[in-house]
């Protein structure tokens, strides 16, 4: 065990560079560097723009020297000291930005996981097990639906429910009051409420696909020769498939987490535009539209970087449950 | 598509219900053996369809999605209205109900506006004016259009008999553009995008899979980590940041394919694993290895005896791509970094729905995401019932 | 025991099992009625599709979906209690005290029939706990006392490993151990021995019976081979298609039978106690060998050193030489793991050899090496060594009509067009015994022997001169086995040909070949003719291996006579 360990963490490495440098190409996307558009933004507010000086700040940021030389500048300065470079459209460190939101995105995205497989599990079991009953027709067709709706016109039209039939708007995560206010238990459970709208809405499409996955993996199961077994020593029928066919339709489960994680990360960067909450995804859209290159790089660096982190415990969370990977 | 010789095509067979019914039973389990006589000549094809006929609600669903492509073809027949006629005088008109019946005979009318002002907020606001009638004809004449570019008409299916009238069976948007209309123009570019997107993922994901089963070894283990790697990385965000690079100032249709190329960029991928598997799967199967003994050279060994054996799993796998892509440039579209207007998509459209206050006031502005729900779904229930029926010796 | 020996513990009377499909109603087993005695043994023989596995699942009320029972009794008989299982509540309390407590039931299939993500001990707690209500130390307690009956080697340490870590043959006892955990009144073992090597076979069939007659208990064994009914059965009933056709005492069915499908049956293997060409003296023809293996290896794995030798890895075929006459029908036997497979597919080069030689005479005299050969050579070698698969149906294309199949050598061999072509397909069938109208079927539309007739059939398309037979016989029934095994030995009269039959099976071997290499872990131990490594083998494994497999008469029971090979019976 703790070889495989070592391995899966030796294999993240080349994950991780290769993220990076994708982060950094896309920071270098767009036409012109940041100085271009500095010049550009203060051209327009009708200051002189000096070329002196903007040569001047060429140089302190490396921008006249070979591109994997600006790579080694951005990346070390992340990596020993925690320095993502500088937004210009806030014209504030990007790290000073990055980490409250991202908190928020963890908080949520794995607030939505915990609710998927709290749904998905139970509903996937019951779907194989009676297959072809009312309950699986139901379950099939609602987690068809849950796929078909993309989460932002789910949240949408949540929001809409909301407004025109409570008289609430159910955006944001904090209420008015605990928006600047420091951590307390207040501020925890309006949290809590805040959430349950965008868990539902970005873990519908998720319940929806795992269901599948639950019912079609279990459903392999079922009928192997071990269940025969087990039925054959006089176990009761639930206890039965609960011990043995939903113990390894788990492991393909639990392997799906690589996927769903990027998937959550993914759906919460549109929900939370929607639905206007206050982490990474519309701060990543807006440093987008703004071209502010160093903080949408970073976004998109830190995000992959813990999807990456997340699927190495799912691997590990695997490796823990498979006694066959465990031994190797 | 692949075909070995010598297999009929799908839907030339007549079938003789003389079935008598055996089943053999190995380990307790029973198998069902419907000796249909024509069975034991029909090829992987019929068999396939015959199992995917079996599957309804998939069959329904191929209908729906066939008719969709239609319309995407037809749009500007099928469009009341060209995709960008505005007109000030209608901006969020409410949807009218197209009546069939006109004083107990067949005939289409809709009801006019009238304008109100809302007691409470003061608004200006349409409502439904029961007075006046406007009658709606079938192949009448309306806005000219140049049908895929090139043939100049201006009948459209259904339209006011007297053209200029407000007609807006979905209602109207801000600028008072026909929502229907613009749904309808919409669903060309939306489908396309699917289409051209999987195809290109089709490619990169036959070439990239089939070398990384059919060799093994090096080359697999490097194509997997790509693999790996661009599953393991948050799609939206990666999406956005290369949609967001392309100059704003690009002609709208290579915006277009700049976006199908960024997301076939990770659509491959699946693709990819499918064929992979398949190849895989199939390599050591007895079959191909008596085909090699048989003294057949590699390239025959592929497409006489592989590809068709998995071909119509592609098929399957190409039809549930296809909604995951349209899904993907509705959201990138919906979040401004994808299709921009004047181009028309569903995702476009949905981008006026973004504010809530304005959904509250005019709902019907969500009228796109049932297009997207609609065709997701057919999709993905066609794809389900291929994907049954893709292997017809099972089961 | 406060029975006699005489008293029916389970007795079933008209049983009836119906399988609801979408379009019919199949009936799977019609009125069979069968009783088995404290302590005795009744085998429930038949042919694949008898319905004798559906039989052995009712009797737990285990049948899958949709099968159901409509009509009979299956009545369990315990000192005064008396049950009717077909009576009791599907996954009802009762009849979950009836499974794994009063009846044990063993599979096939010992590679699966353990669920690989609990340990063995807590498998096998879990039916101490269920029907004892033992307390979780005492449990394993037995457990260990249970696996140490069943010969488990460190049976404390083994109990807390997993599956995958058992051979086939050691997770059989662990099935064993577990279904008789409870001291149940009947074991039902289901083919427990057909997924095993003969000589784990005799291992197992041999504890079942010191087991049983330790216990008293009763044992109904399903099984298709007539070998294994011989040598353990008191009863035999025979059935075929859902039906008992026979019962009787094992003397009566075996020397007396009355119905024609078991004389069949018996016929059918008794065929395959001789040799069918113990007819010329093949000596005088041995010129020079068509095909001749030299110190052929293939390593997995391996590391070579500086100094060429090598270390580690799994010498899957370890210095093999070999030599096929003309005319000669060469067997290769041996067991799972063994390397037969291997050393096939190198003769074939579809594999390629760590190293070695291989030289194949062309039938001018010329003779080349087989491992030089590329493109256009080794296409020209494929035309006159075929292969025939083992599985008839893994190894057709079911996307091709068997016109396309049996013609495709043809084609790309480009020696026959259109009209001339069908009419060399349609020779080809016939040959096989086939009728050419079936020509434009898909092979989706023949049975298991049809098919493999189909495979010989593209074997023979070519004119080959070599023939491999890689298990051909194996995944077909006895009766059917023996047909093929026929139709090979009419082909080899009309056309001149050699074969390379490998199989594990020795009856089919000793019925086929002329002459008989043994194979174990990768080498050859033994070559002889036929007659001689059958009857009177000079290696110890040899010894071993024959005397390990059932004889199909009740009054020679040699397996439990068997010469034991030592280093098995470690690995068992």
């Amino acid at each position: 065990m703790p070889r495989y360990v070592l391995k899966r963490l030796l294999y993240m490495i080349p994950t991780l560079v290769a993220i990076s440098i994708v982060a950094f190409a896309l920071i270098q996307l767009p036409p012109g560097d940041f100085v271009t558009t500095l010049a550009a933004q203060m051209s327009q507010a009708g200051d002189t723009v000096d070329p002196n000086t903007l040569a001047m700040l060429r140089r302190q940021y490396g921008l006249d020297q070979p591109i994997w030389v600006q790579y080694w500048i951005w990346i070390s300065n992340i990596v020993l000291y925690g320095d993502f470079g500088r937004s210009f459209d806030w014209d504030a460190p990007v790290s000073d930005l990055l980490w409250n939101r991202l908190g928020l995105t963890v908080v949520l995205s794995l607030t939505a996981l915990v609710f998927t497989w709290v749904i998905s599990l139970p509903i996937g079991i019951y779907s194989a097990v009676r297959k072809y009953s009312i309950g699986d027709y139901a379950a099939t067709f609602f987690a068809f639906v849950g796929l078909a709706v993309p989460n932002f016109l789910l949240a949408l039209i949540l929001m809409y429910a909301a407004l025109r039939f409570l008289g609430i708007s159910i955006d944001g995560l904090f209420s008015r009051e605990y928006v600047d206010a420091p951590w307390s238990w207040g501020k925890f459970v309006d949290l809590a409420q805040h959430l349950i709208v965008p868990v539902i809405v970005l873990g519908c499409s998720g319940t929806a696909a795992l269901v599948r996955i639950m019912r079609a993996n279990l459903l392999d199961e079922l009928y192997k020769p071990y269940v025969t077994t087990a039925r054959a020593k006089g176990l009761s029928e639930w206890r039965l498939i609960l011990k043995y066919p939903v113990r390894a339709a788990l492991n393909p489960f639990v392997s799906t987490l690589g996927w769903t994680l990027p998937e959550l990360v993914s759906g919460a960067t549109v929900t939370a535009i929607v639905l206007n909450l206050p982490t990474t995804g519309p701060l990543l859209l807006r440093a987008l539209i703004a071209q502010d290159v160093y903080l949408a790089g970073a976004m998109i660096l830190m995000l992959s970087v813990l999807t990456v982190i997340g699927t190495l415990i799912s691997d590990l969370l695997l490796a823990w449950l498979d006694p066959r990977i465990r031994y190797k | 598509m692949a075909r070995t010789d010598g297999v009929r095509p799908l839907f030339t067979w007549t079938r003789n219900k003389t079935a008598k019914s055996t089943a053999a039973t190995g380990a307790g389990v029973a198998e069902e053996v419907t000796h249909i006589k024509d069975a034991e000549h029909a090829g992987a094809w019929q068999l396939a369809w015959w199992k995917f006929r079996k599957h309804r609600l998939a069959v329904a669903s191929g209908i729906v999605v066939i008719c969709i492509y239609l319309v995407a073809a037809f749009a500007e027949f099928l469009a009341p209205q060209g995709a960008g006629d505005y007109s000030a005088r209608y901006t969020y008109a409410p949807p009218q109900q197209l009546h069939i019946w006109d004083n107990g005979e067949f005939g289409l009318y809709v009801h006019g506006y009238k304008v109100r002002v809302n007691p409470e907020s003061f608004a200006r606001e349409f409502v439904i004016d029961p007075e006046t009638k406007i009658p709606v004809g079938l192949f009448v004449r309306g806005a000219p259009y140049k049908l895929w570019n090139f043939i100049p008409s201006n009948i459209h299916l259904i339209g006011p008999v007297k053209a200029g009238q407000p007609m807006y069976l979905w209602g109207a948007d801000r600028l008072g553009r026909d929502m229907l209309s613009r749904v309808i123009h919409g669903t060309r570019v939306s489908m396309t995008v699917g289409l051209v997107g999987v195809s290109l993922s089709l490619v990169f994901g036959i070439i990239l899979g089939g070398l990384s089963g059919y060799y093994g070894g090096g080359i697999d283990t490097a194509i997997q980590r790509v693999i790996e790697f661009l599953l393991a990385i948050p799609t939206i965000p990666l999406w956005m940041g290369l949609a967001a690079a392309i100059p704003p100032t690009l002609p709208p249709l290579q915006v277009y394919f700049m976006i199908t190329i960024i997301l076939s960029l990770v659509g491959w991928t699946g693709l990819a694993r499918v064929v992979r598997g398949r190849f895989l799967a199939m390599k050591n199967e007895d079959f191909v290895t008596a085909a090699r003994l048989d003294g057949a050279r590699e390239m025959s060994v592929i497409f006489r005896h592989m590809l068709p054996s998995f071909a119509s799993h592609i098929i399957a796998a190409v039809t549930l791509a296809i909604p995951v892509m349209i899904l993907s440039e509705t959201a990138l579209s919906f979040l401004g970094v994808g299709l921009r207007p004047p181009v028309v998509s569903w995702g476009v459209l949905l981008q006026e729905a973004q504010n809530i206050r304005t959904v509250a006031t005019a709902p019907w502005l969500l009228l796109p995401g049932v297009a997207v729900i609609t065709t997701v779904l057919a999709l993905n229930f066609l794809g389900d019932g291929l994907r049954d029926a893709a292997d017809p010796y099972s089961d | 025991m406060s029975e006699p020996m005489t008293a029916d513990v389970l007795k079933v009377e008209k049983l009836s099992i119906e399988f609801q499909l979408r379009t019919s109603v199949f009936k799977a087993v019609k009125d069979v009625s069968f009783s088995i005695k404290r302590g005795g043994t009744l085998c429930l023989v038949g042919e694949s599709g008898s319905g004798k596995s559906v039989t052995a699942r009712s009797l737990l009320q285990i049948v899958d979906k949709p099968g159901r029972i409509t009509s009979g009794r299956i009545v369990l008989t315990r000192e005064a209690e008396v049950i009717d299982i077909t009576t009791l509540k599907a996954n009802g309390p009762q009849i979950r005290a009836v499974r794994g407590g009063k009846v044990g039931l063993i599979f096939q299939e010992p590679m699966s029939a353990l669920s690989p993500f609990h340990t063995i001990g807590d498998q096998i707690d879990e039916v101490l706990q269920i029907h004892l209500h033992l307390e979780k130390a005492e449990a394993r307690r037995r457990t260990i006392e249970l696996l140490r009956q069943v010969e488990i080697k460190n049976p404390a340490e083994m109990a807390n490993r997993y599956s995958f870590e058992y051979s086939g043959g050691m997770r059989q006892r662990v099935c064993i151990a577990m279904a008789l955990a409870c001291d149940p009144d009947v074991l039902i073992a289901d083919e427990p021995t057909t997924a095993l090597d003969v000589t784990t076979q005799a291992e197992i069939l041999d504890l079942i019976k010191r087991l049983q007659q330790r216990r008293g208990m009763a044992v109904l064994l399903i099984t298709h081979d007539m070998g294994v009914v011989a040598e353990v059965a008191d009863e035999v009933a025979v059935m075929r298609n859902g039906e008992i056709v026979e019962k009787g005492p094992v003397e009566a069915i075996f020397h007396d039978p009355q119905h024609s499908y078991t004389r069949h049956l018996l016929e059918a293997t008794r065929k395959l106690e001789h040799n069918s060409r113990e007819r010329d003296d093949r000596t005088a023809s041995r010129i020079e060998p068509v095909l001749s293996v030299r110190n052929l290896s293939k390593y997995y794995g391996s590391k070579q050193a500086a100094d060429g030798s090598w270390s580690g890895g799994l010498r899957a075929v370890d210095d093999v030489s070999l030599d096929l006459y003309p005319g000669e029908n060469l067997g290769i036997v041996g067991e799972s793991g063994s390397g037969k497979t291997t050393l096939g597919r190198l003769i074939m080069r579809i594999t390629e050899p760590t190293m070695g030689s291989i030289s194949y005479r062309q039938a001018d005299g010329v003779t080349s090496d087989v491992l030089d050969m590329r493109g256009a050579a080794l296409r020209a070698y494929h035309a006159q060594v075929r292969l025939i698969f083992q599985d008839p149906f893994a190894s057709l294309n079911p996307r091709m009509t068997v016109k396309q199949i049996v013609g495709d050598p043809l084609r790309i061999a480009g020696m026959a067009r259109g009209r001339a072509r069908d009419g060399r397909v349609a020779e080809l069938l016939r040959m096989v015994g086939l009728s050419p109208d079936t020509m434009d079927r898909y092979p989706h539309a023949f049975s298991g022997g049809q098919r493999q007739r189909i495979g010989i059939a593209r074997a023979l398309a070519l004119d080959p001169r070599v023939i491999v037979a890689d298990e051909a016989t194996s995944a077909l029934d006895v009766s059917i086995r023996s047909q093929i095994l026929d139709l090979l030995l009419d082909i080899q009269t009309r056309l001149d040909l050699s074969f390379i039959f490998i199989s594990h099976d020795i009856s089919v071997i000793r019925y086929f070949c002329d002459r008989v290499a043994v194979m174990y872990k990768g080498r050859i131990v033994e070559v002889g003719s036929s007659q001689k490594i059958c009857t009177s083998p000079d290696e110890p494994y040899t010894r071993a291996l024959i005397s390990a497999v059932p004889s199909p008469d009740p009054r020679q029971k040699r397996m439990m006579h068997r010469v034991r090979f030592a280093p098995e019976i470690a690995d068992a």
